[in-house]
């Protein structure tokens, strides 16, 4: 039997189950019917003994942050879904969202109950219309069926919930650029304190909280704390969405306890494409530390990351075979990080087009030795010094390859130019299209 | 056609989802896309006055993000995703092979009018790389042959339905109304889940 533990994708296999009816049919909105007769603080108190942690790539526990809000303050309180998954690898919660949306409004509904929130608003990125249609759809079925809107369930309850769709910026998904975004501004980040739960959305206590975050919780009160403590480890309780990409055999999501490891994760995925063997890959997404072929059996919660040097992220482990340069790669992301910088802050502005001036150098073959200490240098001046994460993301591949593939980048100037061919890393034969 | 007062409750309604009208803003973008393919001097001077801002203010949300187009696009824009997974397993490819098949450059569109060209970031569809988008629709595992033959379907006004998306590939202005917050009723269509999608789950279920 294999180690997964399908919850939220248990009924993705149906073909209408992003559907109210379909959500119905597999135990939806249940949830609600319980939480929305419990006192909303013991409902925090529910989210906050699961141990559920964010999602999206901080892993701040769920329900502390909802604690956080000041309650008896006489101001509207918002609660706000990020849905605006744009970290590159990141690919769980559209698919979530496109095969069940109704979980993530459940989630909601139960959220804005239990933080005293009477409008809530998720911001899903602009660049996924057919999940943009099925979240609408979801949204208007839920209002028709009276799980939105005045006295919900007749519990003396109303929510409003809005969709928001973005329009293309990778910052937007930083929770202070997301409430700027959404108040109708460029999205820009904002200078912390005071943190979201104080001043957020028009200056109100807000939660922010990641799609899948929100969309775990309707099973967390639905099945109790005990089942959902009783996976993953001591620290990182519960079940979460893993995504695997590029060079294996099938990649696909995966849904298991927290703690697997990426070794296990690959056999199940038919290990790595015929003929190669890993060389790379990502935690959670770009923006964290690159792993090797040494970090296979490290375990993928949020404490065994960090304790070999990166960071769970949002468990998009992106896998690289041997045949991807290693600085065609970071060169690429890097490019990524100059474009969405949102030019607010200076180390970030200047310091992502300095970084790409130096990788194309190198790249080509152009560079020298001594611009990769240079390179470690602008990253030490540029991570950390901003009033986001944005550059501390730009900072990671980059000082993560150096470290461990400094040989790779060295053979370059050696070679003047790329000692790889790149239609070998390519899925097709490019030959035969040409 | 810019924004006119035909759409003056449509612009209502709009502003009415949103406890402060600033907010929106992006909808109202969104909106004006779908009138003219692009955001136009006339419609931000519509949105400034609905919402009682400065031009210079909508200005300055509409240059910031890239999906507001400052020129026309086609009736069919084309993404080609190069960020660094998608880049390496073929993306970078498709992206060079394509813009020499229609003859243009990156963000430049046919002489046609009907497909335009852009090289976009990670698309949250990695497990499906390499992404192409039309019109912000999913075209999943793509090859050079299968974007050209999807752009070949574009200009030809037949084109390749989405691989999860409605059962006819919508129009840029048709999708921009979508993007608006306009339900088009067409969240039924398609799969609910690409293989991909479902990998996980059916080997949880013994089905793999």
């Amino acid at each position: 039997m294999s180690k997964l533990t399908p919850v939220l994708s248990a009924f993705w296999d149906q073909k209408d189950s992003f559907t109210i009816e379909g959500y119905k049919r597999n135990g939806g909105y249940k949830a609600i019917e319980k939480a929305l007769s419990m006192p909303e603080d013991d409902v925090i108190k529910l989210v906050k003994d699961s141990g559920l942690r964010g999602r999206g790539g901080a892993g701040f526990p769920t329900g502390m942050k909802w604690g956080f809000i000041p309650q008896g303050d006489n101001k509207e309180h918002y609660f706000v879904v990020n849905a605006d998954e744009s970290e590159p690898g990141t690919c769980k919660d559209t698919p979530l969202l496109m095969a069940n949306p109704h979980s993530l409004i459940e989630g909601i509904i139960i959220g804005s109950y239990a933080i005293r929130a009477n409008y809530a608003f998720i911001y899903i990125r602009g660049e996924v219309a057919h999940v943009i249609r099925r979240v609408q759809q979801a949204i208007d079925d839920a209002y028709k069926a009276g799980y939105l809107g005045k006295n919900i369930l007749g519990k003396g309850f109303d929510l409003e919930l809005v969709l928001h769709v973005g329009a293309g910026a990778y910052i937007c998904g930083e929770e202070t650029a997301l409430l700027d975004s959404l108040e109708g501004f460029r999205g820009q980040p904002r200078l912390r304190p005071p943190f979201p739960a104080i001043a957020g959305l028009y200056a109100r206590p807000t939660v922010v909280n990641n799609v899948e975050s929100v969309a775990s919780v309707p099973a967390i009160i639905d099945k109790g704390v005990e089942w959902f403590a009783a996976m993953g480890t001591e620290k990182s309780k519960g079940f979460t969405l893993y995504s695997l990409s590029g060079h294996v055999k099938n990649p696909g999501q995966f849904e298991a306890p927290l703690g697997i490891t990426l070794r296990e994760l690959i056999e199940m995925a038919g290990g790595i494409r015929n003929g190669h063997k890993l060389k790379f890959w990502t935690p959670g997404g770009s923006s964290t530390p690159l792993f090797t072929d040494a970090h296979l059996d490290t375990p993928l919660d949020y404490e065994g990351v960090a304790a070999a040097g990166s960071m769970l992220g949002t468990k998009a482990l992106q896998i690289f075979d041997e045949t991807v340069c290693i600085v065609r790669a970071v060169l690429r992301w890097t490019e990524f990080y100059k474009h969405e910088s949102c030019g607010k802050c200076t180390p970030c502005r200047e310091g992502t087009w300095w970084l790409v001036q130096i990788l194309q150098d190198l790249e080509s073959g152009k560079g020298e030795a001594k611009d990769l200490d240079k390179l470690l240098d602008l990253c030490d001046n540029i991570a950390g010094r901003s009033f986001c994460a944005l550059a501390d993301g730009a900072a990671s591949p980059i000082i993560s390859s150096i470290k461990y593939f400094r040989d790779e980048y060295l053979e370059h100037l050696k070679q003047g130019g790329c000692p790889f061919d790149p239609a070998k890393s390519t899925l097709f034969d490019l030959a035969e299209t040409r | 056609m810019p924004l006119t007062s035909k759409d003056d409750a449509l612009i209502e309604s709009i502003i009415k989802r949103y406890p402060r009208s600033r907010s929106a803003i992006m909808p109202l973008l969104h909106l004006a896309q779908a009138r003219d393919g692009y955001v136009t001097p006339e419609s931000i001077e519509v949105i400034a006055e609905k919402l009682a801002l400065e031009t210079a203010e909508v200005n300055a949300v509409a240059t910031f993000y890239t999906q507001y187009k400052r020129k026309p696009v086609g009736e069919y824009h084309v993404g080609i995703c190069t960020n660094t997974l998608c880049a390496v397993m073929g993306g970078d490819a498709i992206f060079e092979a394509i813009k020499e098949h229609l003859g243009v450059e990156n963000d430049e569109v046919t002489s046609d009018g009907k497909v335009s060209v852009e090289h976009i970031e990670c698309n949250a569809a990695c497990d499906y790389a390499p992404v192409v988008m039309v019109n912000w629709e999913f075209y999943d595992n793509q090859t050079v042959q299968s974007t050209k033959d999807l752009v070949d379907s574009c200009r030809a006004g037949k084109p390749i339905p989405p691989t999860r998306g409605p059962n006819e590939l919508p129009t840029w202005k048709a999708n921009s109304e979508v993007l608006a917050g306009i339900n088009d009723g067409k969240a039924g269509e398609g799969v609910a889940a690409g293989e991909a999608t479902l990998l996980g789950l059916k080997i949880a279920k013994g089905q793999r």
